[in-house]
């Protein structure tokens, strides 16, 4: 044996108890041998009396104890061929009796009580009765727990349970289950004693081994789970309130949150069902540092996959009200526990939704409970700041999309917009996000305004400028992410009926017109093009069956189309603003609505003149502005006459020569339709090509006389194109002659040869001629005239 | 043999969402060795999805396009073949035939392809072919009422071209086919 006060190297304590039990193992053992039980019983004494240590940690004691436990086998193995040799149980159990020191008895009674109940000269409940009273002998924690632990461990096979070979006459399962119940509670009592053990500077040391023993109590729990006799009602009426009895009166915040875990764990999922009001009751009696939000997490995910895995017992679930049982616990646990942190508060009722989304899909009622339920937690506690509980809330509101994949789920959740207050802006920038991607990838037509406004109302984050402090300024890129994705949800804002489709662009517009101007470049294109396809498919005037009055038409939607790019060039994308207009002018010609189609490309025309300076933007948007205008067929001759006046007008006063040019020549199909023989003017497409000519000219003369080399003569082949274009098509005014001394022209350029491009440009186009030539009929007929 | 992807007109996101996911499916990464574009992707994202299906990506600008990187022409020669790209709003009359063919011309390439319209052509003539793959996404267009998402896949063997042409059409794809052939001689300089 140890004795006390020597040293406080526990190593060293180990090795010298260690020593000193395994030399009495050694002498125990030779008495086996030789069948000398009263040496046997001498020696196994003496050698568990080195468990009568404090020195060790509960990690060391353990050690030893294990070491106890193999020896003490041993003996029993000894102790049974005893009894077969002749040796009275009975005496047996009394003469262990006779050792000193209690500990070492003790262990050696329940030694021999295992082999008394496995004699059967006397029935089980009555030995483990006497063991589990005896036991109670060792107050101190550490023995104490692993003296019961013993206990425990040897009678686990030998319990009086139903079916058991133990088993005597009536009920004799209600002995086992008191048994064990008594033992746990015991060594929960030690176990939870066992903090005040020592200087109080080493509690956490201490706590963290103290947690580390817990298995040595849990497993109490772990057998009365595995006795058959313990069925539902046993489990009801007895086993349940005495264990909870003791997990709330230990007052331990380590006992109570792992025996809670515990019970849960190892009892079946169908008990927790038909007791939930028994185990919730608890929960807000427990001590207000114990995490009850894992534990009641835990337990409601066990129910859901409880319920997924068993489809039939749903009807219990609403049989035993589940769901208004743990949210009506929930709300008494986080009134219980004051100091709850938001992130628990939150995380519970995120679990308690995903358990109803998964339990009970049909009941949509109970989903908005949970979000009611937890904005009454979260009112008065502004918006929260905490990352994780904010992480955790953008979870929950999650769940519904995920579950249903179907956005317009959510929008009939009357508190869901209430919960998204309680974001701070960037994290409602995230939701929104989540949601338009539920929406995108789930293909959902959002067909209603009234539905439009709501979701709207659930991605506020993206459409306006929330009204808080100026904090952190959002990427760039992100803030072009999150916009083009508000975008791309106008596509799936649709109604097959144009007047609710005209409700829906309205309700958007007057979110884009007042959500700030710098998201209307991303969101104004896409509105758009929403109206621009409505009044496509607007029923043809005079095509109304119903003779009813049509509250949409197409100057309706014209106006509303002025309306919203208006707003465009302040924003400031004159750019964008001038290539919608252009749009709209070619939408609002094939409605033939002529003052409208004017009135757009005045605006386009204004922009032009007024917005877009760089020079290079102005080439493209001249191409624009000359390739819609060629298209319009619904001005009328003055109108016409204007507007082609104005665009050969701004085609002469390109930057570039080489730019007018071509604008110029490009002008000449403005003069010359096709299809519509009001719009031929061969005089006008002559004058155009002269023109750029002429201007092709003077490009030569200024790059000759600046850079002291001839410019390029592409310019001229593509003028002769231009000819052999509108000669091709039978303008008079485009003679055999004109096209002769284009072709002469460039002949006489010198640059011709020094530049390849322009060459093979030439080559090809002579080579087209012949093509032409050899295919006959009119148009060869007339190329043949042309001598090259 | 040398698989070329044509496509453009995307409009994402003023006009459409994503491309059609049965396009998507189709367009898998390591099949196509080039992609020419004809512009109007409209946003980056798309852009980056391109690179994923073959990174020798040749794009030119559509006039909704923001990126001033996108050039105006572009000229590449892939095997035999000398292929022009431009978006086509530069071209007036819009989408005429005799218009593109000029410009083809002036490019010098066998092969022209141009965007705009929203409309699918294949079109043969003096030894050239101009190509519009048309909208990828099916995109809103003031020029055709109807669009159906489309794209051209061009295989280049040799002096031989064909020409796949992928339509959405109410749902299902369907496939077209057109074959060219190239005279070896007809594009060199006299």
């Amino acid at each position: 044996m140890i004795a006390d006060g020597a040293g406080e190297d526990e190593e060293k304590w180990l090795a010298a108890g260690a020593a000193a039990f395994k030399q009495n193992a050694f002498y125990m053992q030779r008495a086996i041998d030789s069948n000398n039980l009263k040496d046997a019983l001498k020696y196994s004494a003496q050698m568990l009396s080195e468990l009568r240590t404090s020195k060790l940690s509960p990690h060391k004691y353990y050690d030893l104890y294990m070491r106890a436990f193999d020896e003490l086998r041993k003996l029993e193995i000894f102790f049974m061929e005893e009894t077969r040799r002749g040796c009275s149980v009975i005496e047996l159990y009394e003469l262990v009796q006779h050792a000193g020191n209690i500990l070492p008895r003790l262990y050696l009674l329940c030694t021999a009580g295992s082999v008394y109940i496995r004699t059967k000269e006397a029935p089980a409940k009555e030995i483990l009765k006497d063991l589990v009273e005896m036991c109670r002998g060792i107050q101190h924690p550490l023995r104490g727990l692993f003296l019961r632990s013993y206990l425990a461990q040897i009678s686990r096979d030998k319990l009086p349970d139903i079916g058991s070979e133990y088993e005597g006459d009536a009920d004799t399962v209600t002995d086992a289950v008191e048994f064990v119940l008594l033992n746990f509670t015991e060594m929960n009592k030690l176990w939870v004693r066992m903090q005040h053990q020592g200087p109080a500077r080493e509690k956490e040391k201490r706590e963290k081994e103290r947690s580390e023993l817990r298995d040595l109590v849990g497993k109490n729990l772990h057998v009365l789970s595995q006795l058959e006799g313990v069925d539902l009602e046993m489990y009801r009426d007895t086993v349940l309130p005495r264990v909870l009895e003791q997990i709330v009166n230990c007052r331990d915040e380590i006992a109570q949150y792992y025996l809670m875990d515990c019970i849960i764990q190892v009892f079946p999922d169908e008990y927790h069902l038909q007791t939930l009001d028994i185990l919730l009751g608890a929960c807000p009696q427990l001590q207000p540092s114990v995490d009850i939000m894992t534990v009641l997490s835990r337990l409601m995910e066990r129910l859901s996959s409880y319920a997924a895995l068993n489809t039939e017992v749903l009807p219990y679930f609403l049989q035993v009200e589940a769901f208004s049982k743990l949210n009506n616990a929930i709300g008494k646990v986080i009134e219980a526990q004051e100091d709850m942190p938001i992130l628990s508060a939150v995380t519970l009722y995120s679990s308690l939704l995903k358990f109803t989304l998964h339990v009970h899909p049909d009941r949509l009622d109970y989903a908005d409970q949970v979000l009611g339920s937890c904005i009454k937690q979260l009112s008065g506690k502004g918006k929260i700041h905490d990352t994780r509980a904010t992480k955790e809330l953008v979870t929950l509101l999650s769940a519904p999309l995920e579950k249903y994949n179907d956005v317009v789920i959510a929008l009939k959740l009357t508190n869901y917009p209430l919960v998204l207050e309680y974001l701070d802006s960037e994290n409602k920038r995230v939701m929104a996000t989540v949601i338009i991607r539920s929406v995108m990838n789930n293909k959902t037509i959002i067909a209603t305004a009234e539905k439009v406004e709501a979701l709207l109302e659930l991605i506020k984050g993206l459409i306006s400028d929330l009204d808080e402090p100026q904090g952190l300024e959002v990427d760039e890129d992100d803030f072009k992410e999150e916009q083009n994705s508000v975008a791309r949800l106008i596509q799936m804002l649709y109604s097959d009926d144009p007047e609710e489709m005209f409700k829906i662009i309205s309700v958007l517009k007057k979110h884009f017109l007042t959500g700030g101007p710098k998201r209307l470049k991303f969101t104004i294109p896409a509105l758009v093009v929403s109206a621009l396809k409505l009044i496509r498919r607007l029923p043809e005037e005079g095509d109304n069956p119903f003779g009813k009055e049509a509250s949409v038409s197409a100057t309706k939607i014209f106006q509303f189309l002025n309306q919203i790019i208006e707003a465009l060039p302040s924003a400031p994308s004159p750019d964008l603003a001038f290539r919608l207009y252009l749009q709209c002018a070619e939408a609002a010609n094939k409605c033939d609505e002529e003052p409208i189609a004017y009135e757009f490309f005045t605006q386009a025309y204004i922009l032009y003149e007024e917005e877009i300076s760089d020079s290079k933007a102005q080439v493209t948007a001249l191409q624009l502005i000359i390739g819609t205008l060629q298209r319009m067929h619904v001005f009328g001759v003055e109108n016409r006459d204007t507007l082609t006046h104005k665009a050969t007008g701004y085609s002469a006063k390109l930057l570039k020569k080489p730019d007018q040019c071509r604008a110029v020549y490009a002008c000449s199909h403005l003069f010359w339709l096709e299809d519509h023989e009001t719009i031929q003017d061969g005089e006008r497409v002559l004058r155009c090509l002269k023109r750029a000519l002429k201007i092709a000219n003077s490009a030569q003369q200024m790059t000759s006389s600046a850079r002291g080399s001839t410019g390029s003569v592409t310019l001229f082949i593509e003028i002769l194109n231009k000819y052999l274009y509108f000669f091709e098509k039978g303008i008079p005014q485009i003679t055999v002659e004109s096209v002769e001394s284009m072709i002469q022209l460039i002949r006489n350029e010198e640059s011709l040869t020094s530049d390849p491009s322009a060459e093979s440009f030439f080559a090809s186009t002579l080579r087209f001629m012949e093509f032409q030539k050899q295919k006959g009929g009119a148009i060869g007929d007339r190329y043949e005239q042309i001598k090259v | 043999m040398v698989l070329v992807l044509a496509l453009g007109d995307l409009h994402v996101p003023h006009r459409a969402a994503d491309l059609p996911p049965k396009f998507k499916s189709m367009l898998v990464p390591g099949k196509i060795q080039h992609i020419i574009c004809t512009g109007n992707l409209c946003i980056k994202e798309i852009h980056d999805y391109l690179k994923t299906i073959c990174p020798d990506l040749h794009i030119v600008r559509g006039e909704f396009d923001d990126d001033a990187r996108y050039p105006e022409n572009k000229i590449l020669t892939i095997g035999q073949f000398k292929l022009g790209l431009c978006h086509g709003h530069q071209v007036i009359p819009w989408g005429d035939l005799d218009s593109l063919a000029m410009l083809q011309r002036q490019l010098d390439v066998d092969i022209l392809v141009t965007g705009h319209t929203h409309q699918f052509t294949a079109y043969k003539h003096e030894g050239g072919v101009v190509i519009n793959p048309g909208s990828a996404t099916g995109a809103y267009s003031s020029i055709n009422q109807d669009v159906n998402p489309s794209f051209v896949l061009m295989d280049i063997d040799g002096l031989r071209v064909v020409v796949y042409v992928y339509e959405l059409v109410d749902g299902e794809v369907k496939v077209d086919k057109i074959d060219f052939k190239k005279i070896s001689t007809s594009n060199s300089a006299p």
